[in-house]
């Protein structure tokens, strides 16, 4: 591993202007900026007021249904005949994903602000699912820009959210998915600045929403850094998340930075290829500007943007949160990339040994964990961010494996 | 005097935006030059152009789908520097084609075509790191945008490294929608002009020349895109002329506004 030579800490990052390194900042139009700095006064005030923690957690306990459990997989550990494989089990909580914990945190920040009316973009309609379940909660009007691919591939996502009161607008620009999704929602944005609060779903955008997404949902990586130690008495040996634009994986990773025992591995989609269509920013991207931030991208050489491709609509997104550019870069961190085939196959093999139905994002971590696990030792523990359940995907896995419902 | 002081130098001055590479470009650079136009800003296309609104949005894909590249955009610039030797032309577009190869490689392309200026949506004071000092170094102007939510407290640092002339984008929104209010325009623009030493120009949402002569009344200059744009949407090959005529009214808007 190489770490920058002044470094003493992972988890002092970004600094005060928003940089993680060379990535990260503020690329946003004039409009937006003092929005922006507006965002991070607030955020910093919350960050020291213990009764916005107090109602964060209160909320994350009593609504969502925190903590989640940590989980042995016996039978999938069995199978796969090497380490032990462990569960943070994200899928269990209200909303079946680990998007909540994020919304929660950022609505609480939007009633702080005095605004009245949410925007999010939505990529598997998750987040947007968990934006419409928080706005519902605290009856505020919400608006979900989701991509009409998208809109079409994640119908029974669509429904929650118009169930939940949402508005849900199908963007039909470019390829029609997230990526197309977060311009409009940035578009709108920039019109109802006055009233108007953007719940970004992941850890990416203009500074300070890569910090304030990845410390909400560093609950998941806290809670299971101490039922480690608790239930086994030790760190585990290798942690592994999948990666979209990376806030369940630096949820998990970030509390765990500075053990230098721990290693950790973010699982991109590598969609038919990486020689073919694919959302693997790191391994097929390259630094660039898009979306408030730099960050690798998947990109021409003349910084087009090229669109990403995963069988999972929650991963394909041409780029990555600026924390996770910046942890490749200095080494601390290890980032792969599995197939659609090969996430379908891990997505059938966690139903069939452990009678969990995963979401297709973190069915690419387990097809990871399917390939390291054989040749780790049987006393080593990898723990899986289980960020997500299945029953989003069951229509999409069905005509993958070519079965008519 | 360089060309874009020379522009406003002579009392109001109609800026004209068009996207590069989105139907016959030279000709529609030759129709708003005819038509009267002083300062011209041509538009780089993105894929992502996340500040604009359907019909400039719409041109974006159009050129990048016509297979539009850099190379092609500084070729356009090039040639139109070598019939216009007189005319300012102004870049615009997203950061990221622009530093993509460094921003020196950008700057020093923009000298050997002749661009006298750059306006990037997407690089606010804060990340002028990424494109500022490369631009500055070459002569290159940094033509920045000034909004609604601009307050006084952040106008210094807009105005801090920009030069060319200020373009104050009169409705937070994105391009092509409406107009913002005349008392408002006034306002914002006596204020930025108290601090300003380079020219204001006003622009988004600004579609006729009645538009254009109210504002011209008050500020330096006076920016036309989308309802140009959208002439070209409409007309394709057969834009040039529609342009010409659109931009020769704008022009006479502007330029005798301040006589009516
Ligand atoms: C269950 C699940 N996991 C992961 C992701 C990818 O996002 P991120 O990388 O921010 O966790 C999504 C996005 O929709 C999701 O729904």
């Amino acid at each position: 591993m190489t770490t920058a030579p002044t470094q003493n800490s992972f988890r002092n990052q970004p600094d005060e202007r928003g940089h993680f390194g060379q990535f990260g900042g503020r690329y946003v139009a004039e409009t937006l900026m003092p929005l922006v700095l507006e965002l991070e006064a607030e955020y910093t005030r919350a960050k020291a007021d213990p009764a916005f923690q107090a109602e964060f957690d209160d909320l994350l306990e009593h609504y969502v249904g925190r903590p989640s459990p940590l989980y042995f997989a016996p039978r999938l550990t069995e199978e796969l005949g090497g380490a032990q494989v462990w569960f943070k089990r994200d899928e269990l909580n209200h909303t079946g994903a680990h998007k909540i914990n994020n919304c929660i945190g950022q609505i609480l920040l939007a009633i702080r602000m005095g605004k009245t009316r949410i925007i999010a973009e939505t990529g598997a309609g998750q987040h947007g699912v968990a934006t419409a379940t928080v706005c519902a909660r605290f009856g505020l009007p919400c608006v979900v820009f989701m991509g009409a691919t998208d809109v079409a591939r994640q119908a029974p996502n669509v429904f929650r959210m118009k169930l939940l009161g949402a508005e849900v607008r199908a963007v039909t620009a470019g390829a029609a998915t997230l990526k197309d999704a977060m311009n409009e929602a940035l578009r709108d944005w920039v019109a109802n600045v006055h009233d108007t609060f953007y719940i970004i779903g992941t850890a990416a955008g203009p500074h300070p929403y890569p910090e304030l997404v990845r410390d909400f949902q560093s609950v998941i990586g806290k809670e299971a850094r101490a039922q480690m130690l608790s239930r086994v008495g030790r760190l585990p040996d290798l942690l592994v998340a999948a990666i979209g634009g990376g806030s369940n994986a630096i949820g998990l990773f970030h509390p765990f930075l500075d053990d230098p025992d721990v290693k950790m591995l973010g699982v991109e989609a590598a969609g038919h290829g990486l020689d073919k269509e694919h959302a693997a920013s790191l391994a097929g991207g390259r630094p660039g500007v898009l979306h408030g931030n730099k960050t690798y991208l998947l990109q021409d050489a003349d910084g087009q943007i090229t669109e990403g491709h995963s069988i999972s609509a929650g991963l394909d997104y041409p780029g990555i949160g600026p924390e996770h550019a910046w942890l490749r870069d200095v080494g601390r961190v290890d980032y792969t990339s599995v197939t659609d085939t090969e996430a379908l196959d891990g997505f059938q093999l966690l139903c069939r040994t452990e009678g969990i139905i995963p979401a297709l994002e973190p069915a690419h971590a387990i097809a990871a964990v399917k390939k390291i696990a054989p040749t780790m030792d049987k006393d080593q523990i990898i723990l899986v961010n289980l960020c997500g359940r299945g029953d989003k995907d069951i229509f999409a896995v069905a005509e993958h494996l070519g079965v008519e419902l | 005097m360089n060309r874009l002081q020379s522009a406003f130098s002579r009392g109001p001055a109609l800026v004209t935006f068009v996207t590069g590479g989105d139907g016959p470009t030279a000709e529609i650079l030759d129709a708003l030059v005819a038509g009267g136009a002083d300062v011209i800003e041509l538009g780089m296309p993105f894929t992502d152009p996340m500040a604009d609104g359907p019909a400039i949005q719409q041109a974006n894909l159009r050129s990048l789908g016509a297979g539009t590249t850099t190379a092609e955009i500084f070729r356009i610039a090039s040639a139109f520097r070598a019939r216009h030797p007189d005319v300012p032309l102004v870049l615009m577009g997203y950061a990221n084609p622009m530093i993509t190869r460094g921003p020196e490689w950008f700057a020093a392309e923009c000298v050997k075509a002749g661009v006298d200026g750059v306006i990037c949506v997407d690089i606010p004071p804060e990340e002028d790191p990424e494109l500022g000092p490369a631009l500055r170094g070459a002569g290159v102007a940094l033509i920045r945008l000034a909004t609604p939510t601009t307050d006084a407290a952040r106008l210094p640092a807009v105005l801090d490294g920009s030069s060319g002339f200020l373009y104050y984008v009169s409705v937070a929104g994105i391009t092509g929608l409406q107009q913002a209010a005349q008392a408002s325009i006034e306002e914002a623009v006596a204020r930025l002009k108290a601090s300003a030493t380079i020219p204001v120009a006003v622009g988004f949402g600004v579609r006729t020349p009645e538009q254009a002569a109210e504002i011209a009344k008050v500020a330096d200059g006076v920016v036309v895109g989308s309802a140009l744009v959208e002439l070209v949407a409409q007309h394709g090959e057969n834009a040039p002329a529609l342009v010409g005529e659109l931009t020769r009214a704008l022009a006479d808007a502007v330029h005798g506004a301040r006589s009516a």
